[in-house]
């Protein structure tokens, strides 16, 4: 089984009218189970969009999405991925915890069960103690971390990040992304991941996409083995290599 | 208990303006090239406040009950009206609202009728919906259909707002959990309408009382608070603080409603009240 497979994909926007844009020109992309990959790529290269399209959230102009061997809308019917974005996007109506509840409100998850699992995952993204608290009372960053929660809850096979450390400081960051990986890890979570950050993506994943904007296409696409995922790995003469080979990629 | 001495305060202030013009302004009001810009200052039309309240207490007429038991009946009965109409009248915008929201084309097809309701003049309406009172529905349902007629707008108009008020991001975010337009109406779009609706449950609750008010007058339902200012108003030559009585029932019915929106709002807006941001 594999993950996210996309063939042909071509999205184009406002089609037919003046404003026209080429946000995607035949991209093919493979996601293998329990893969990390990431895209990265300037502003405007469609990593984004292809995101978004990989979550049926928007639909694509030609070409096939399949996520887990279904067609992506069946896909993100069966709610077969977790998503995240640059925003934390929550619900300032509800408190920490309720917002983290929200998936698996929707998918008829027991009271009880629930709030366990709420609770889990803020404790894993570090804010147990706001679970009360509304959003409106948190920073940025910890609204962040919410937003993680959320999209962890629910333990989904393949996980959809845009950007999601974006907002947050080096220390939070790197210790969020450590965080991440181990859960990947731990469930087996196939990740796609959408980054500005050359380091972050390098240090994150099993391969590291590059893209080239306009119109949007895949230019590189590079296998990074890092011995380890820790202050080691991040020490490793293999880690600077690839992001050396990362930032050449992007150059080209 | 800084709010009670608030509200004691503006009571105050505003008892000292009534006093204060009465004794300080022309007895014959102000004229400028011949028109009255302030109002006459003398008993007849601006009878003492301890008047108006001394009023309160005594018989409606020879040998009839007091006053202030009169009016406060006439309030109930008027409150009914408004309960109902007001209750009608906002679960008639909130349908409009969510249709509204939910399909394009009634949006564009039904809000310029929605607004267009609103600038009939009462007047004109009133005859024909008096005249389904004692045939279709009992009279006063009669006068709590105009209420809801005009409560019904703002409701309408802010909750709209409200429900398009998410960012593209919530919608997409409730997409992605695979929920439908239902429960994104339930658990997205009507929290976040929340902050709209209550300031138009204000609105729609005041028209909700000039609804009724002047629906008993126009349509010539007996018992309310409307019927008695027009009576009352008759006896204002001989008796002019009797009308005033009716007014301050009037004004107490207004509070009532605006009291019942915000007791309403007390439990739905806790997230508001909480302000602090945490920064760690």
């Amino acid at each position: 089984m594999t993950a996210v497979v996309v063939s042909g994909l071509t999205k184009v926007f406002n089609q037919g009218r003046g404003d026209e844009v080429l946000a995607l020109s035949e991209v093919d992309l493979t996601v293998g189970d329990g893969e990390f990959v990431s895209l990265i790529g300037p502003s405007g290269c469609g990593k984004s969009t292809l995101l978004r399209l990989i979550a049926d959230l928007i639909e694509p102009t030609a070409g096939t999405v399949t996520v887990a061997d279904r067609p992506a809308a069946q896909a993100r019917r069966e709610q077969e991925y977790g998503i995240a974005f640059q925003q934390a996007g929550l619900f300032e109506w509800r408190t920490v915890r309720r917002n983290v509840e929200l998936p698996l409100e929707l998918r008829g998850v027991s009271k009880a069960e629930r709030r366990a699992k709420a609770d889990r995952m803020l404790e894993l993204v570090g804010l147990a103690d706001f679970a009360g608290h509304y959003p409106g009372q948190l920073s940025g960053g910890m609204q962040q971390r919410v937003a993680i929660a959320r999209a962890l809850a629910v333990q989904p096979p393949l996980l959809l990040m845009d950007e999601p450390f974006g907002a947050l400081d080096e220390m939070t960051r790197e210790r969020l992304q450590s965080e991440l990986l181990s859960i990947c890890a731990k469930t087996g979570t196939s990740t796609v991941f959408v980054t500005h950050s050359i380091s972050e993506a390098v240090f994150l994943s099993d391969r590291v996409v590059v893209m080239s904007a306009r119109p949007g296409r895949i230019t590189a696409s590079i296998e990074v083995k890092l011995p380890s995922r820790d202050e080691a790995g991040r020490q490793a003469p293999v880690y600077f290599e690839k992001i050396t080979e990362v930032r050449q990629a992007l150059r080209a | 208990m800084r709010r009670v001495l608030s509200v004691i305060a503006g009571l105050i202030a505003a008892a000292l303006l009534w006093e204060g013009y009465k004794a300080a302004g022309d007895p014959e009001g102000t004229v400028l090239f011949g028109v009255r810009v302030l109002p006459r200052a003398d008993d007849l039309s601006m009878p003492h406040l301890w008047t108006i309240l001394g009023r309160l207490t005594d018989p409606e007429m020879t040998g009839g009950r007091p006053v202030w038991i009169v009016v406060l009946d006439a309030c109930l009965f008027t409150l009914g009206i408004t309960a109902a109409g007001f209750l009608a009248g906002t679960l008639i915008g909130l349908v409009l609202a969510a249709a509204m929201q939910r399909f394009r084309i009634v949006e564009r097809g039904l809000l310029p009728y929605v607004i267009l309701s609103q600038t009939v003049p009462l007047v004109a309406l009133a005859p024909l919906i008096a005249g389904w009172g004692g045939t279709l529905m009992p009279p006063w349902a009669s006068v709590s259909v105009i209420a809801a007629y005009l409560a019904f707008f703002p409701v309408a108009v802010g909750m709209l707002r409200g429900l398009q008020s998410p960012s593209a991001a919530g919608a997409e975010l409730m997409r992605s959990y695979a929920a439908g337009w239902w429960r994104t109406l339930v658990k997205l779009r009507f929290p976040a309408a929340l902050p709209y609706l209550f300031p138009a449950l204000r609105l729609a609750g005041a028209a909700a009382v000039v609804g009724a008010v002047v629906g008993e007058i126009s349509t010539g339902t007996r018992g309310g608070i409307g019927r008695l200012i027009i009576e009352y108003s008759r006896e204002a030559t001989s008796d002019p603080a009797k009308v005033y009585t009716a007014m301050l029932g009037a004004a107490l019915l207004g509070l009532l409603v605006a009291g019942a929106v915000s007791l309403l709002e007390l439990p739905l807006m806790r997230h508001r009240r909480h302000v602090e941001v945490v920064t760690l």
